[in-house]
């Protein structure tokens, strides 16, 4: 909904609350439910009222635990029942600079100072703790915004009697802590309400009349990106720019003014405009962001452009440059479709508000955000959060070469006439083992990410995998591929639950990374799977299909697979049946396998 | 602006904060006579009434607020 897409209209939202929700539950999406619990150091109504509102506009339906007013601590250490039996998905803590209990006085020692910020991370500490042992869900933390006076005035953020230096050292140690747990995720309201503007956040007046940490003004500000942080945890991020070029990525009109004159690089202030803005995609690019061009050139132009001396990003930073005189809605399909990723992981950029129209209508899904002005374009890309990073894979890192080596894969196919043929001369090789520690994050968030290969979407946290992992009652398989074109890690998870008896396993979750459809990974994984199976003496496999709006591609996968069905259920959703013997002949036959 | 056409705006924010276009108020409204009414909805009223006419209320306003004609005198006085 556009009402809800950075940059929004704060005031409009916070009044309309009521009505834009009923047209988000109206429109017929479906949504991912999740139980969020919001456990609170001041009020949290209108944060869980807004925070909704973002949710949903990312096909996330929320159900609410709120804690009692400023109940957070309690609620986790005396194990509230409401709460455990909530079972929440995910842990929100809403705290503040409000909720510190104790400051150095301009009396006290260092020393003094220095246990009391001990005394205060370990207040907060012990509780994580406690979530972690208890309940095991992600879990979404604020840090602290600054205070709205200084009483040693700059040397405040100096001395260790400052609230401002005492702050930032608490914040410093919720960051460490953040980054040696996994699962567990910083709220930056210290950015945040910077950001914003501190005098305008720290409002006393919400505080004393209301017990609010932060104006109600900035409740949309922070309720968004707080929801940048749950659609990504969620596996709800967005996977690539699709980006053109005139006025978008250097200034001018590289068709017109030739290759020479358009503006880019450090002689303009327009061209250092350009030059920041295109360094930042770069960066993008290094943490996964897939970029793409769509842009209406000649060919020939937009590669003049993208090797432009001056310029930052280089024709091999994208995966597919689409440069021609076709309608651009036509060209962002095209992409989606040869990259096998949907619509709706793509976000479009262009300074031209009819091409952005145009897109965002004639490819459902796709976003394209007003990005304003050249000197706006990186804060409001930035702000928008459509890439809230949570852990920085080395998958994530790498994506940029994969999905290259993918269409590079692709190109060298039309040149075998045999397409087994093709398949060995990739020379495939794949690892398929039981779930591994190092491997845990990335199959968490495949089960969170995948939609179109995967037989009944379930979604799972990382806690859920390790667990699997450990519980003998379980078969889990990961699969990584690796060809030579190039590494594309772990891209097929199977989990098999076993049967009261043992005789048989029940496949609850099947998945495959677009990425590597039709390169025969599926069978690498069905063959480790069977002789899992076999070692220990199961001799019969179900298989289980439900339908989703995504994921009809896999409809007639276990078809395939040589399943019989036994079961079709008026949703559409089926169940499948596979003896096998000891006899069972591999199915691979393409790719080597490491056991 | 005149009484009349303050209320006629008040009309209009309590009709999108409630999401409720049945709703007329009078001098005499109260939290009591809107069903979702309640001291939290009341914060997300009092700032749609804010910005619907530019104004920020103090919080010795906000307190002494009783009834929908109160809210209308404050406005009154705050615009004149």
């Amino acid at each position: 909904m556009k009402e809800l897409e950075y940059p929004f209209d704060s005031d409009y939202i916070l009044k309309s609350s009521k009505k834009i929700r009923r047209r988000l539950l109206e429109s017929g999406t479906g949504f991912l439910s999740k139980k969020i619990a919001v456990l609170g150091g001041s009020t949290t109504h209108d944060i869980v009222r807004v925070l909704e509102l973002f949710l949903l506009n990312r096909g996330i339906q929320p159900v609410f635990y709120e804690s009692e007013y400023a109940q957070y601590w309690q609620d986790v250490m005396f194990d509230e029942p409401e709460l455990v039996r909530f079972a929440p998905d995910l842990i929100y803590i809403h705290t503040s600079n409000r909720n510190i209990t104790r400051y150095p006085s301009v009396t006290d020692t260092p020393q003094q100072a220095d246990a009391m910020l001990e005394e205060q991370y370990e207040h907060f500490r012990v509780m994580w703790e406690k979530i972690e042992e208890k309940y095991g869900c992600p879990v979404v933390q604020n840090n602290f915004e600054y205070p709205f006076y200084r009483i040693l005035g700059n040397q405040d953020a100096v001395y260790a009697q400052g609230r401002v230096n005492f702050l930032n050292r608490l914040n410093g140690r919720f960051c460490q802590y953040a980054a040696e747990h996994g699962n567990f995720y910083i709220n930056d309201i210290n950015y945040i309400s910077a950001s914003y503007g501190l005098d305008k956040w720290a409002d006393p007046f919400y505080w004393h009349m209301y017990k609010y940490a932060m104006c109600m003004q900035a409740i949309p500000e922070f309720a968004y990106n707080l929801s940048n942080i749950i659609k990504a945890v969620f596996g709800k991020n967005k996977k690539s720019l699709v980006l053109d070029l005139d006025q978008t990525l250097w200034g001018g009109v590289i068709g017109d003014d030739g290759v020479e004159k358009i503006e880019i690089g450090q002689e303009t202030s327009m061209g250092q405009v350009y030059s920041e803005f295109q360094s930042y995609l770069k960066a993008q690019k290094d943490i996964g962001v897939m970029l793409n061009v769509a842009s209406k050139n000649e060919y020939e132009n937009a590669i003049a452009g993208l090797e432009h001396p001056e310029g930052v990003l280089r024709p091999e930073d994208f995966i597919l440059i689409k440069a021609n005189w076709e309608p651009k809605s036509g060209n962002v399909a095209a992409i989606a479709d040869e990259m096998n990723i949907l619509p709706d992981s793509i976000v479009f950029v262009d300074d031209n508000p009819a091409e952005r129209d145009i897109v965002a209508t004639q490819v459902p899904g796709v976003l394209a955000p007003q990005i304003g002005t050249p000197e706006q374009y990186i804060r409001v890309l930035d702000h928008a959060g459509f890439f809230e990073v949570t852990d920085l894979s080395e998958d994530d890192r790498k994506r940029n070469e994969m999905y290259k080596a993918n269409i590079e894969r692709q190109k060298q196919q039309h040149s075998f006439v045999d397409y087994r043929e093709y398949l060995l001369s990739l020379e495939m090789k794949a690892a398929v083992r039981p779930f591994e520690a190092v491997y845990m994050a990335r199959i968490a968030q495949l089960t969170n990410k995948s939609n179109q290969f995967n037989l009944t979407t379930r979604r799972y946290t990382q806690s859920d995998i390790e667990r699997f992992a450990a519980d003998d009652h379980y078969i889990t398989r990961y699969g990584r591929l690796e060809d030579k074109f190039g590494d594309n890690g772990v891209v097929s998870v199977v989990i098999g639950r076993k049967d009261g008896q043992e005789k048989a396993l029940h496949l609850e979750l099947w998945l495959m990374s677009c990425r590597v459809l039709k390169r025969d990974m599926e069978y690498a994984m069905m063959d480790s799977v069977v002789h899992a199976c076999l070692s220990c003496g199961i001799g019969t496999v179900y298989g289980y299909y439900y339908p989703t709006a995504k994921n009809a591609m896999v409809r007639n996968f276990y078809a395939d697979m040589g399943f019989e069905r036994i079961e079709e259920k008026e949703d559409g959703s089926t169940v499948w049946r596979l003896d096998i013997t000891p006899d069972y002949e591999d199915k691979n036959t393409v790719i080597r396998v490491e056991k | 602006m005149d009484r009349q056409e303050v209320f006629e705006r008040l009309n209009e924010v309590f009709r999108d904060v409630f999401d409720d276009d049945s709703i007329t108020v009078t001098d005499a409204t109260t939290a009591d006579d809107i069903e979702d009414w309640d001291s939290l909805e009341h914060i997300n009223l009092v700032a749609a009434v804010e910005q619907e006419f530019g104004i920020k209320f103090n919080m010795g306003q906000v307190v002494s607020m009783k009834n929908v004609g109160d809210m209308a005198d404050i406005i009154i006085s705050r615009l004149s």
